[in-house]
Protein backbone atom coordinates (compact mmCIF):
# COMPACT_ATOMS: atom_id res chain seq x y z
CA UNK A 1 0.00 0.00 0.00
CA UNK A 2 0.65 3.41 -1.06
CA UNK A 3 1.74 5.24 2.70
CA UNK A 4 2.82 8.89 1.24
CA UNK A 5 -0.66 8.86 -0.56
CA UNK A 6 -2.58 7.84 2.33
CA UNK A 7 -0.91 10.74 4.44
CA UNK A 8 -2.25 13.09 1.74
CA UNK A 9 -5.47 11.44 1.88
CA UNK A 10 -5.43 11.86 5.65
CA UNK A 11 -4.37 15.87 5.63
CA UNK A 12 -7.33 15.72 2.88
CA UNK A 13 -9.98 14.31 5.36
CA UNK A 14 -8.62 16.31 8.31
CA UNK A 15 -9.43 19.17 6.10
CA UNK A 16 -13.05 20.33 7.40
CA UNK A 17 -10.92 20.73 10.89
CA UNK A 18 -8.38 23.41 9.94
CA UNK A 19 -10.82 25.97 10.73
CA UNK A 20 -12.76 24.85 13.89
CA UNK A 21 -9.13 23.19 15.49
CA UNK A 22 -7.35 26.96 15.05
CA UNK A 23 -10.67 28.42 16.22
CA UNK A 24 -10.42 26.37 19.42
CA UNK A 25 -7.02 26.90 20.04
CA UNK A 26 -7.21 30.48 19.70
CA UNK A 27 -9.64 30.36 22.64
CA UNK A 28 -7.63 28.26 24.62
CA UNK A 29 -5.01 31.20 23.74
CA UNK A 30 -7.37 33.66 25.10
CA UNK A 31 -8.39 32.12 28.01
CA UNK A 32 -5.15 30.55 29.33
CA UNK A 33 -2.89 33.36 28.81
CA UNK A 34 -4.33 35.36 32.15
CA UNK A 35 -4.06 32.36 34.30
CA UNK A 36 -0.97 30.91 32.76
CA UNK A 37 0.91 33.12 31.16
CA UNK A 38 1.93 33.97 27.86
CA UNK A 39 4.62 31.11 27.15
CA UNK A 40 3.02 28.17 28.82
CA UNK A 41 -0.01 27.99 26.85
CA UNK A 42 1.97 27.38 23.76
CA UNK A 43 4.31 25.15 25.44
CA UNK A 44 1.23 22.99 26.19
CA UNK A 45 -0.27 22.91 22.67
CA UNK A 46 2.89 21.71 21.13
CA UNK A 47 3.66 19.30 24.31
CA UNK A 48 0.25 17.62 25.60
CA UNK A 49 -1.87 18.46 21.80
CA UNK A 50 -5.25 17.41 23.45
CA UNK A 51 -7.93 19.92 23.36
CA UNK A 52 -9.80 18.45 25.96
CA UNK A 53 -7.24 17.86 28.49
CA UNK A 54 -6.05 21.19 28.39
CA UNK A 55 -9.35 22.61 28.74
CA UNK A 56 -9.69 20.92 31.22
CA UNK A 57 -6.71 21.61 33.19
CA UNK A 58 -6.81 25.04 32.12
CA UNK A 59 -10.91 25.39 33.63
CA UNK A 60 -9.29 24.11 36.83
CA UNK A 61 -6.86 26.28 37.86
CA UNK A 62 -9.01 29.42 36.55
CA UNK A 63 -11.33 28.61 39.34
CA UNK A 64 -8.07 28.89 41.55
CA UNK A 65 -7.79 25.14 42.00
CA UNK A 66 -4.52 23.82 42.59
CA UNK A 67 -1.17 21.59 40.04
CA UNK A 68 -3.04 18.71 41.75
CA UNK A 69 -6.49 18.48 40.84
CA UNK A 70 -5.81 20.57 37.39
CA UNK A 71 -3.61 17.33 36.82
CA UNK A 72 -6.32 15.01 37.31
CA UNK A 73 -8.74 16.68 35.33
CA UNK A 74 -6.71 16.33 32.29
CA UNK A 75 -5.42 13.13 33.02
CA UNK A 76 -9.09 11.91 33.28
CA UNK A 77 -10.17 13.53 29.82
CA UNK A 78 -6.46 11.41 28.83
CA UNK A 79 -7.38 8.28 30.15
CA UNK A 80 -9.49 7.39 26.75
CA UNK A 81 -6.13 7.44 24.94
CA UNK A 82 -5.97 3.98 26.43
CA UNK A 83 -8.80 2.16 25.13
CA UNK A 84 -8.46 4.21 21.96
CA UNK A 85 -4.69 2.71 21.85
CA UNK A 86 -5.32 -0.60 22.53
CA UNK A 87 -7.60 -0.79 19.16
CA UNK A 88 -5.05 0.94 17.43
CA UNK A 89 -2.13 -0.95 18.29
CA UNK A 90 -2.36 -4.08 16.21
CA UNK A 91 -2.54 -1.51 12.77
CA UNK A 92 1.23 -0.14 14.05
CA UNK A 93 4.24 -1.18 12.71
CA UNK A 94 8.48 -1.04 14.02
CA UNK A 95 9.79 -1.64 17.26
CA UNK A 96 8.15 -0.41 20.70
CA UNK A 97 9.86 3.46 20.32
CA UNK A 98 8.45 3.44 16.53
CA UNK A 99 4.99 2.64 18.14
CA UNK A 100 5.29 4.80 20.97
CA UNK A 101 6.06 7.88 18.34
CA UNK A 102 3.27 7.09 16.19
CA UNK A 103 0.85 6.71 18.93
CA UNK A 104 1.22 10.08 19.95
CA UNK A 105 -0.74 10.74 16.68
CA UNK A 106 -3.71 9.39 18.61
CA UNK A 107 -6.35 12.56 18.21
CA UNK A 108 -10.36 12.20 18.26
CA UNK A 109 -10.74 12.82 14.75
CA UNK A 110 -7.95 11.16 13.30
CA UNK A 111 -8.39 8.17 14.88
CA UNK A 112 -12.46 8.04 13.61
CA UNK A 113 -10.92 8.97 9.73
CA UNK A 114 -8.03 5.99 10.21
CA UNK A 115 -10.60 3.65 11.03
CA UNK A 116 -11.15 0.83 8.11
CA UNK A 117 -14.94 -0.17 10.57
CA UNK A 118 -13.28 -4.02 10.59
CA UNK A 119 -10.72 -3.44 13.32
CA UNK A 120 -8.04 -2.46 11.45
CA UNK A 121 -6.50 1.81 11.44
CA UNK A 122 -4.75 3.21 8.33
CA UNK A 123 -1.71 5.31 9.59
CA UNK A 124 -1.08 6.89 7.05
CA UNK A 125 -4.34 8.68 7.01
CA UNK A 126 -3.86 8.58 11.11
CA UNK A 127 -0.76 10.63 10.78
CA UNK A 128 -1.50 12.88 7.62
CA UNK A 129 -5.00 14.01 9.77
CA UNK A 130 -3.17 14.56 12.90
CA UNK A 131 -0.56 16.96 11.43
CA UNK A 132 -3.32 19.37 10.17
CA UNK A 133 -4.93 19.81 13.28
CA UNK A 134 -1.84 19.77 14.88
CA UNK A 135 -0.38 22.72 13.12
CA UNK A 136 -4.03 24.54 13.09
CA UNK A 137 -3.99 23.86 16.92
CA UNK A 138 -0.65 25.55 18.07
CA UNK A 139 -0.80 27.83 15.35
CA UNK A 140 -4.93 29.37 16.94
CA UNK A 141 -2.99 28.92 20.41
CA UNK A 142 -0.42 31.45 19.14
CA UNK A 143 -2.41 33.76 17.81
CA UNK A 144 -5.01 33.58 21.08
CA UNK A 145 -1.88 34.32 23.86
CA UNK A 146 -0.78 37.03 21.22
CA UNK A 147 -3.70 38.87 19.88
CA UNK A 148 -6.49 37.75 22.47
CA UNK A 149 -7.92 40.72 24.06
CA UNK A 150 -8.66 42.40 20.41
CA UNK A 151 -9.88 38.98 18.52
CA UNK A 152 -13.42 38.24 21.22
CA UNK A 153 -15.14 35.39 21.50
CA UNK A 154 -14.77 32.61 18.77
CA UNK A 155 -17.97 31.49 19.89
CA UNK A 156 -19.84 33.59 18.54
CA UNK A 157 -19.35 32.31 14.68
CA UNK A 158 -20.74 28.93 15.57
CA UNK A 159 -17.02 27.52 15.66
CA UNK A 160 -17.85 25.39 18.54
CA UNK A 161 -20.88 23.65 16.54
CA UNK A 162 -18.57 22.27 13.94
CA UNK A 163 -17.18 19.50 16.19
CA UNK A 164 -21.05 18.27 16.78
CA UNK A 165 -21.70 18.27 12.97
CA UNK A 166 -18.21 16.43 11.62
CA UNK A 167 -18.22 13.85 14.91
CA UNK A 168 -22.02 13.36 13.62
CA UNK A 169 -21.06 12.83 10.20
CA UNK A 170 -18.50 10.63 11.14
CA UNK A 171 -20.55 8.38 13.28
CA UNK A 172 -23.09 7.68 9.87
CA UNK A 173 -19.94 6.78 8.21
CA UNK A 174 -18.83 4.28 10.65
CA UNK A 175 -22.71 3.00 11.49
CA UNK A 176 -21.77 0.09 8.60
CA UNK A 177 -23.42 -2.35 11.03
CA UNK A 178 -26.02 -3.46 13.01
CA UNK A 179 -23.43 -3.56 15.92
CA UNK A 180 -21.86 -0.67 14.79
CA UNK A 181 -25.03 1.51 15.43
CA UNK A 182 -25.61 -0.03 18.12
CA UNK A 183 -22.15 0.26 19.64
CA UNK A 184 -23.07 4.27 18.64
CA UNK A 185 -26.41 5.12 20.41
CA UNK A 186 -25.00 2.91 23.60
CA UNK A 187 -21.71 4.96 23.69
CA UNK A 188 -24.37 8.57 23.32
CA UNK A 189 -26.43 7.01 26.10
CA UNK A 190 -23.91 6.06 28.78
CA UNK A 191 -22.46 9.71 27.93
CA UNK A 192 -25.79 11.74 28.06
CA UNK A 193 -26.27 9.20 31.41
CA UNK A 194 -23.25 10.13 33.05
CA UNK A 195 -22.36 13.64 31.88
CA UNK A 196 -24.24 15.36 34.84
CA UNK A 197 -22.32 13.69 37.95
CA UNK A 198 -19.16 12.68 36.78
CA UNK A 199 -16.00 14.70 36.43
CA UNK A 200 -15.18 15.65 32.43
CA UNK A 201 -13.63 12.67 30.66
CA UNK A 202 -15.58 10.44 32.52
CA UNK A 203 -18.19 9.75 29.98
CA UNK A 204 -16.23 9.38 27.25
CA UNK A 205 -14.31 6.73 28.89
CA UNK A 206 -17.10 4.81 30.09
CA UNK A 207 -18.53 5.04 26.56
CA UNK A 208 -15.55 3.08 25.09
CA UNK A 209 -17.21 0.21 26.78
CA UNK A 210 -20.21 -0.08 24.61
CA UNK A 211 -17.68 -1.48 22.49
CA UNK A 212 -18.33 -4.90 24.26
CA UNK A 213 -21.27 -5.23 22.64
CA UNK A 214 -18.53 -7.11 19.60
CA UNK A 215 -17.86 -9.95 22.06
CA UNK A 216 -21.77 -11.43 21.17
CA UNK A 217 -21.83 -13.04 18.00
CA UNK A 218 -22.68 -11.40 14.87
CA UNK B 1 3.13 30.56 36.81
CA UNK B 2 5.24 27.71 38.37
CA UNK B 3 2.19 25.71 39.19
CA UNK B 4 1.35 26.38 35.42
CA UNK B 5 4.54 24.51 34.39
CA UNK B 6 4.04 22.09 36.77
CA UNK B 7 0.64 21.09 35.19
CA UNK B 8 2.46 21.60 31.88
CA UNK B 9 5.39 19.04 32.35
CA UNK B 10 2.90 16.31 33.97
CA UNK B 11 0.35 16.04 31.38
CA UNK B 12 2.92 16.09 28.58
CA UNK B 13 4.55 13.23 30.61
CA UNK B 14 1.06 11.82 31.15
CA UNK B 15 -0.96 12.21 27.63
CA UNK B 16 2.28 10.81 25.96
CA UNK B 17 2.49 7.80 28.27
CA UNK B 18 -1.41 6.84 27.50
CA UNK B 19 -0.69 7.65 23.92
CA UNK B 20 1.83 5.13 23.86
CA UNK B 21 0.64 2.38 26.19
CA UNK B 22 -2.09 0.52 23.63
CA UNK B 23 0.84 0.86 20.51
CA UNK B 24 3.42 -0.41 22.76
CA UNK B 25 1.16 -3.62 23.96
CA UNK B 26 -0.21 -4.91 21.20
CA UNK B 27 1.84 -3.68 18.05
CA UNK B 28 2.25 -6.16 15.47
CA UNK B 29 -0.10 -8.36 16.98
CA UNK B 30 -3.27 -10.04 14.75
CA UNK B 31 -5.99 -9.96 17.11
CA UNK B 32 -8.65 -12.82 17.39
CA UNK B 33 -11.99 -12.81 16.07
CA UNK B 34 -13.54 -11.47 19.30
CA UNK B 35 -10.35 -9.07 19.77
CA UNK B 36 -11.01 -7.59 16.33
CA UNK B 37 -14.81 -7.30 16.52
CA UNK B 38 -15.00 -5.60 19.93
CA UNK B 39 -11.96 -3.11 18.22
CA UNK B 40 -13.99 -2.00 15.33
CA UNK B 41 -16.78 -0.74 17.75
CA UNK B 42 -14.37 1.37 19.63
CA UNK B 43 -14.95 3.83 17.18
CA UNK B 44 -18.43 4.18 16.74
CA UNK B 45 -19.04 3.96 20.91
CA UNK B 46 -16.87 6.82 21.72
CA UNK B 47 -18.36 9.13 18.15
CA UNK B 48 -21.91 8.40 19.52
CA UNK B 49 -20.31 9.71 23.28
CA UNK B 50 -18.63 12.72 21.26
CA UNK B 51 -21.44 13.86 19.52
CA UNK B 52 -23.23 13.89 22.77
CA UNK B 53 -20.64 15.77 24.96
CA UNK B 54 -19.57 18.44 22.24
CA UNK B 55 -23.51 19.61 21.72
CA UNK B 56 -24.23 19.60 25.72
CA UNK B 57 -21.16 20.09 27.54
CA UNK B 58 -21.07 22.69 30.48
CA UNK B 59 -17.76 22.92 30.17
CA UNK B 60 -16.77 20.88 33.36
CA UNK B 61 -19.29 18.52 34.46
CA UNK B 62 -22.76 19.04 34.02
CA UNK B 63 -25.63 19.57 30.96
CA UNK B 64 -25.89 22.70 29.54
CA UNK B 65 -28.86 22.76 26.71
CA UNK B 66 -27.98 25.61 24.31
CA UNK B 67 -27.63 26.74 20.29
CA UNK B 68 -25.26 23.78 19.91
CA UNK B 69 -28.60 21.80 19.15
CA UNK B 70 -29.62 23.73 16.52
CA UNK B 71 -26.40 23.31 14.88
CA UNK B 72 -26.66 19.61 15.24
CA UNK B 73 -30.05 19.59 13.96
CA UNK B 74 -28.88 21.47 10.72
CA UNK B 75 -25.86 19.02 10.12
CA UNK B 76 -28.17 16.55 10.57
CA UNK B 77 -30.35 17.83 8.08
CA UNK B 78 -27.33 18.29 5.59
CA UNK B 79 -26.49 15.09 6.18
CA UNK B 80 -30.16 13.50 5.14
CA UNK B 81 -29.47 15.74 2.12
CA UNK B 82 -26.07 13.85 1.59
CA UNK B 83 -24.27 17.24 1.32
CA UNK B 84 -20.38 17.47 0.97
CA UNK B 85 -18.86 17.12 4.91
CA UNK B 86 -17.72 21.06 4.03
CA UNK B 87 -21.45 22.23 3.38
CA UNK B 88 -22.95 19.78 6.69
CA UNK B 89 -20.17 21.37 8.85
CA UNK B 90 -20.52 25.04 7.79
CA UNK B 91 -24.06 24.69 7.54
CA UNK B 92 -23.54 23.85 11.64
CA UNK B 93 -21.56 26.58 12.29
CA UNK B 94 -24.21 28.76 10.44
CA UNK B 95 -27.20 27.49 12.20
CA UNK B 96 -25.52 27.89 15.54
CA UNK B 97 -24.48 31.17 15.23
CA UNK B 98 -27.66 32.46 13.85
CA UNK B 99 -29.29 30.85 16.93
CA UNK B 100 -27.02 32.84 18.93
CA UNK B 101 -27.87 36.09 17.33
CA UNK B 102 -31.86 35.53 18.17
Amino acid sequence: MDEHSNVSAGMRAGLPLLLPTLALGVSFGVLARPVMGPAAPIAMSILVFSGAAQFAALSVLAAGGGALAAITAGMLMNARWLPMGFAIGPSLRGGPLARAAQGQTIVDASFVIASRGDGSFDRGLLMGATAVQGVAWVSGTVIGVLAGPVLGDPGSLGLDAIFVAFYLALLIEEARSRRAVVAGLAGAAIAFALMPFTPPGVPIIAASLAALVGLRSA
Amino acid sequence: MTTAWIVVAVLFVGTASMRAAGPVAFGGRSLSGRGAAVVALVAPAILGALVVYETVSAGGSGIELDARLVGLAAGALALVLRLPLIVVVLAAAAATALARLL
